[in-house]
This record gives structure tokens, C-alpha cells and sequence, in this order.
């Protein structure tokens, strides 16, 4: 090789070198790609995942319905794709969200310091000190037709997903926002930021261009870690019945009603939870992986 | 120190204050209000009826004025009436509050005593096989989900080998003498505190690691193993002395938000707790409950974090507050 691998390539042979990553980024691809081609699938099975059918409740695994049915006679598998798909959904989006959030949030007071710098890590430091699990809860219990927003658009099965995105990411910004500001205030003295203010460059863009571009290595780790939180955050809302909405399945609620049958039917409360276990911990593996690949420097194992 | 700590107490004042405005506007935006309740358990009200009654209860008024008005109350040491349980709110909270610091206490000095020994000896053996081990059990710890893990509890000790009882609390009768009414409540105790502890222990581990394989890259202790200081001199005198402090702060913080965090616990095992009062309480739309409770909760975070930088100060003398108040 004579060629100098770039640097997004070292950090991809490196992420490859972390065994653990490399297995949970596999399972997080098939995932996604499954829970996304869902519907696909069921009609390739002839089979509606909406459909109930009460003579046919709590069966086990046959070959018509791969992992049996559930208390309503519903396709656990296919219920299983289609709440991975929400699960997913609000958690990347969530933490894509509360990236960009306190990424402008961290930026901003890092870079003009002074008394907006205090005033918004007072902010960050408030939040942080909230109660989560209980403002979750409110949050999640609001009314939105008190804030305005019209009944028709309140009820519709879209709305309930967006809140709940917007919902765990108004919780999820804090840790970038401090990530993002530390990391601001060690490159604002580097000298390429002093290069681009000496050539009359704007502070917005030193910001936007050399600042957070110089802070996307722990960026990506942060958001990464945060899809996992946001999931878990996800379905305990979901499960105590205040996320996602039945009929629509999400793997928290599809918990839910698994604690009345766990003398009858304990596999119910298995596959969910098991899916929700293995899809945190494979991007918390990811993340881990991410953090040693951007920074040979740290810890290696 | 004294002029730190009035200065974070002020701080803390004006955090609650805010914190009391931010949670009312909150609960006042959930559906419904008590009048809704009050005109759904009786048919024959007519709207100028709960018209009425709105005006009674003052909650045709603008937002600020009610909420000045809740203030002043409170202020007065008056927090009002919880509507579901029909007892002031202090006298609801109060015992829960105890159960909640039984649980919650438990399961913190269970984990900490687990996670401290865990992440030194992880972190005495870097890229060991044990290390290893112990990461990937604290990765898997940070990633169950707690409701699941209580399920999964429930499920073997008490559906399937009935063993423990699957939630509730020890009912002793009086008489009952000492010995057995411990085993009894112990036995009530069991599962959620394994639920609260295993749901901790990962973190506090994989802190305790990281901060013991930091310390232990300084050079005071290659200079202390230069010297030929014993190797449990090394490790307990000088690096874990200061891997100590961060993980200090930690532990104080966890356990100023363990108050609330408790409420998937307790839920779940039906433990009379504060977690689980204000999560009823927001189901029910009692108010003045949710809202008292979720003050107290943001209390305790508070002076978690207090705690933890007292904390910071007392293991580290290099730290001191007084100068940087």
C-alpha cells in the first residue's frame, strides 16, 4: 500500500478491529433493514399483524406464525418488527434531535462565553437537575390540544410518534450540550480558530465550519450512546401505557399486558424486552467501539 | 465555606421556585382538571354548575394569579389536599417517603459495596479476560431496561418457583415477634432491591473502573512503584485515594435522583413508595400531590448534587470552594 489510508478509513479499520461493535453494528443493520421492510414481509407471509383473532390467542411457534401469537391473537413476530421499527425510529431521531440541540446549545456558549455562556449551563445545570422519570411521565401526559394544537392533528397516530421524539430529546441534550462546550473551549484557542478570526472570518462561521467539525468525533459517540438511553427512555413510557399508543405496537407497550399473563404466557414478556436489551446494548457496544476508533490515544483493549 | 454554602442555598431556593412555576404550568397543561372529575362522578351537573364550582376552586382564574396564590400557601406551609387519597399531601408523602429511602437505601449500599471492589479489581487487570467479563456485565446491566428485568424477576422467583412474593409490602401483624417480622418484610424487600441494584451496579462499576485505570496511568504511582512502595500501597494509598473523588460524585448524584428513579420499582413490585405516589398521582390528576412530590424529588437532586461537591472537597484538599464561589 502506498497510498496513506485517510482518516475516516483508519477510524473504520479500527471500529473493525472491535469485535463486540462489529457484531452489534451486523445485528443493528439486519434490524433496521427487517423492522423497515415489515410490511413487505407480512404481505409476503399473507399475513395482517392488525388482524385479531380471539380463537387463535397465545398459541406457541408453528409454521404459520413463526414465534405464535399473542394475547389477541396477533403475529408476535411480525408485532415484534413493526415495534422495532418504532423503537428505532424514536430513538435515532430523538438523538439526532438532542444532538443538534446541544450541539447549538454547547457551541453557542462555549465559543461567545460571557453571561450567555452562564445563563444557558445554568439552564443545562437545571435540567439536569429535574426529576427525569417523573417529568417524563408529565410530559408524556400532557394535553396537546391546551397548547393549541387542533384536535385532528392531536389524535393521529403520527403526532403521538413525533411527541414522544420531541419528548426524549428535550431531556437528551444536556450531555452534548456540556460535551460540546468543553470541547469549544480547548479548540477556540487552537490555532487555526485564531487563523480564521485574524482573516475576519464571522463567529458564526468559525462556529458552524472549524468549532463543531473539529467536535465530531465526540459527537457521533455521545449521539450514539444517546440512542440507547432514548430507547429505554422509550419504552418505559410506552410501557406504563403514556408513549406509543395500541393498537400501534411498540415493544414497550407490547409489555404491557405480558405482566397479567406471565403465568400463562411468559414468552410474551420475553421477546420484547430481549429486544430492547440487545438493541441498547449493541449501541452502547457501537458507541464503546467509536470512542476507542477516534481515539487511539484512550484505553484500548 | 460558610459564604458557599449560603450562596448554593440561594441557589437552591430559586431553582425550586422555578422548578415549582415550571411543574405547575406543566400539570395544568394535562387533560382534564378536578372539576372534569367531579362532573364525570355526577350526572345530573349542568355547565353553569361547573361553572360554579370552577369559580369555587378558583380555577377560572388566570395561570400566574392561581399559581401565586398556590405559593403563598406553601409558603405558609400549607400544601394542600391530595383529592385521591383525601389527607393532606404531606401526611400521604411523608410515609412513602420513608418506604422509598428503606428501598432505595438498601440497593444503593448493595451496589456500591458490589461495584467498588468490581471496578478495581477490573481495573487492576486491564485487557484481562475478567476485565473482560465484568465490562461486558456492565454494559449488559446499563442496557435492561428495569420494568424488563423486574418482569423477568417476578417470573422465576415468584410465578415460577414461588419463592418471594411478586410485589406489595409486609403486612405485620402486631405481636409478631422481631425476628420474624424482619424475615417477613426482608422477604418483601428482596426483589425490588435486586431489581434497584442490579440497574445500578453497571454504572457505578464502569466509573469505579475508569476512574482506578486513569489514576492509575499518573505518574505519582509509577514514581510510588519506582520507589518500591508495596503494590497494595500503590493501589489503595495512592491511586484509588485519587480515583475516590470522582467516583464520590457520582455515587452523591445517583442518589439524589435514585428518589424518583425508584418509580419503575416500586411500580412494578406495587412498593408504597414516592415514585410510585407521583406516578399515580399524574394518572389521577391529583395535583397538589404530583406536584409536591415532584418538588420534593428535584430537592433531593439538589442537594444531591450538593452533597456531591461537598464530597469533592473533603476527599480532595488540592480542591477548595472558597475561592471559586
Amino acid at each position: 500500500m502506498t497510498t496513506a489510508a485517510s482518516p475516516r478509513r483508519l477510524v473504520w479499520n479500527r471500529l473493525m478491529r472491535h469485535r463486540l461493535a462489529q457484531v452489534s453494528l451486523a445485528f443493528l443493520v439486519v434490524l433496521l433493514v427487517l423492522s423497515l421492510a415489515a410490511p413487505l414481509i407480512a404481505d409476503l407471509r399473507g399475513i395482517d399483524p392488525s388482524t385479531t383473532d380471539l380463537f387463535r390467542r397465545l398459541e406457541g411457534p408453528s409454521a404459520e406464525h413463526w414465534l405464535g401469537t399473542d394475547d389477541l391473537g396477533r403475529d408476535l413476530f411480525q408485532r415484534l418488527l413493526d415495534g422495532g421499527r418504532v423503537s428505532l425510529l424514536v430513538g435515532l431521531s430523538g438523538a439526532l434531535l438532542s444532538a443538534i440541540l446541544g450541539a447549538i446549545v454547547g457551541v453557542l456558549a462555549g465559543y461567545l462565553g460571557g453571561r450567555l455562556d452562564s445563563v444557558l449551563m445554568r439552564l443545562t445545570d437545571g435540567v439536569i437537575a429535574l426529576p427525569l422519570l417523573p417529568l417524563l411521565i408529565v410530559l408524556a401526559a400532557i394535553d396537546p390540544r391546551k397548547i393549541g394544537i387542533p384536535a385532528e392533528i392531536a389524535q393521529s397516530e403520527t403526532f403521538s410518534l413525533y411527541r414522544i421524539v420531541v419528548i426524549v430529546a428535550l431531556t437528551g441534550w444536556t450531555t452534548v450540550a456540556r460535551l460540546v462546550r468543553a470541547e469549544t473551549l480547548s479548540l477556540k484557542a487552537r490555532d487555526f480558530t485564531r487563523a480564521a478570526q485574524a482573516l475576519g472570518a464571522v463567529p458564526l462561521r468559525i462556529m458552524f465550519r472549524h468549532i463543531l467539525p473539529n467536535a465530531a468525533g465526540s459527537l457521533v459517540v455521545a449521539t450514539t450512546m444517546s440512542v440507547g438511553t432514548l430507547i429505554l427512555f422509550e419504552s418505559t413510557l410506552s410501557f406504563l401505557g403514556l408513549g406509543t399508543q395500541p393498537p400501534a405496537a411498540s415493544w414497550g407497550n407490547m409489555l404491557t399486558g405480558a405482566q397479567e399473563l406471565l403465568q400463562q404466557a411468559p414468552v410474551l414478556a420475553l421477546w420484547p424486552g430481549m429486544l430492547i436489551f440487545l438493541t441498547v446494548i449493541a449501541f452502547n457496544f457501537v458507541g464503546d467501539g467509536l470512542q476507542d476508533a477516534l481515539d487511539p490515544r484512550s484505553e484500548r483493549r | 465555606m460558610s459564604r458557599y454554602l449560603a450562596s448554593r442555598a440561594v441557589q437552591t431556593v430559586v431553582t425550586l421556585a422555578l422548578m415549582s412555576f415550571v411543574v405547575y404550568l406543566l400539570i395544568g397543561l394535562m387533560p382534564g382538571d378536578p372539576i372534569d372529575l367531579m362532573i364525570a362522578g355526577d350526572p345530573k351537573m349542568t355547565s353553569a354548575d361547573a361553572a360554579r364550582l370552577r369559580a369555587v376552586y378558583g380555577i377560572d382564574k388566570p395561570l400566574m394569579e392561581r399559581y401565586l396564590a398556590w405559593a403563598g400557601q406553601a409558603l405558609q406551609g400549607n400544601f394542600g389536599y391530595s383529592r385521591s387519597f383525601n389527607q393532606p399531601v404531606l401526611a400521604v408523602l411523608w410515609p412513602r417517603l420513608l418506604n422509598t429511602l428503606v428501598l432505595a437505601g438498601i440497593a444503593f449500599v448493595l451496589a456500591t459495596a458490589i461495584a467498588l471492589p468490581l471496578g478495581i479489581w477490573a481495573a487492576n487487570r486491564p485487557r484481562s479476560r475478567t476485565d473482560y467479563l465484568i465490562n461486558l456485565l456492565c454494559f449488559a446491566g446499563i442496557s435492561a431496561p428495569p420494568f424488563w428485568l423486574a418482569l423477568l424477576l417476578i417470573t422465576l422467583f415468584a410465578v415460577t418457583l414461588g419463592w418471594l412474593p411478586a410485589g406489595g409490602m409486609a403486612d405485620i401483624r402486631p405481636g409478631t415477634p422481631w425476628p420474624a417480622a424482619l424475615a417477613e418484610r426482608l422477604r418483601f424487600l428482596a426483589l425490588p432491591v435486586v431489581t434497584l441494584t442490579l440497574v445500578q451496579l453497571g454504572g457505578f462499576t464502569r466509573f469505579m473502573r475508569g476512574a482506578m485505570i486513569e489514576a492509575l496511568r499518573q505518574d505519582y504511582v509509577r514514581t510510588a512503584r519506582a520507589k518500591g512502595a508495596p503494590e497494595r500501597r500503590v493501589l489503595w494509598g495512592h491511586a484509588f485515594a485519587n480515583a475516590l473523588a470522582p467516583v464520590l460524585t457520582i455515587l452523591a448524584l445517583s442518589f439524589g435522583g435514585l428518589l424518583s428513579g425508584a418509580l419503575i420499582t416500586e411500580t412494578m413490585f406495587a412498593w408504597p413508595g414516592m415514585g410510585k405516589a407521583i406516578y399515580q398521582a399524574i394518572l389521577d390528576n391529583d395535583y397538589n400531590l404530583a406536584l409536591v412530590g415532584l418538588l420534593i424529588a428535584t430537592l433531593a437532586t439538589i442537594v444531591g448534587n450538593l452533597l456531591a461537591d461537598l464530597a469533592y472537597v473533603w476527599v480532595d484538599p488540592r480542591v477548595s470552594i472558597a475561592g471559586s464561589a
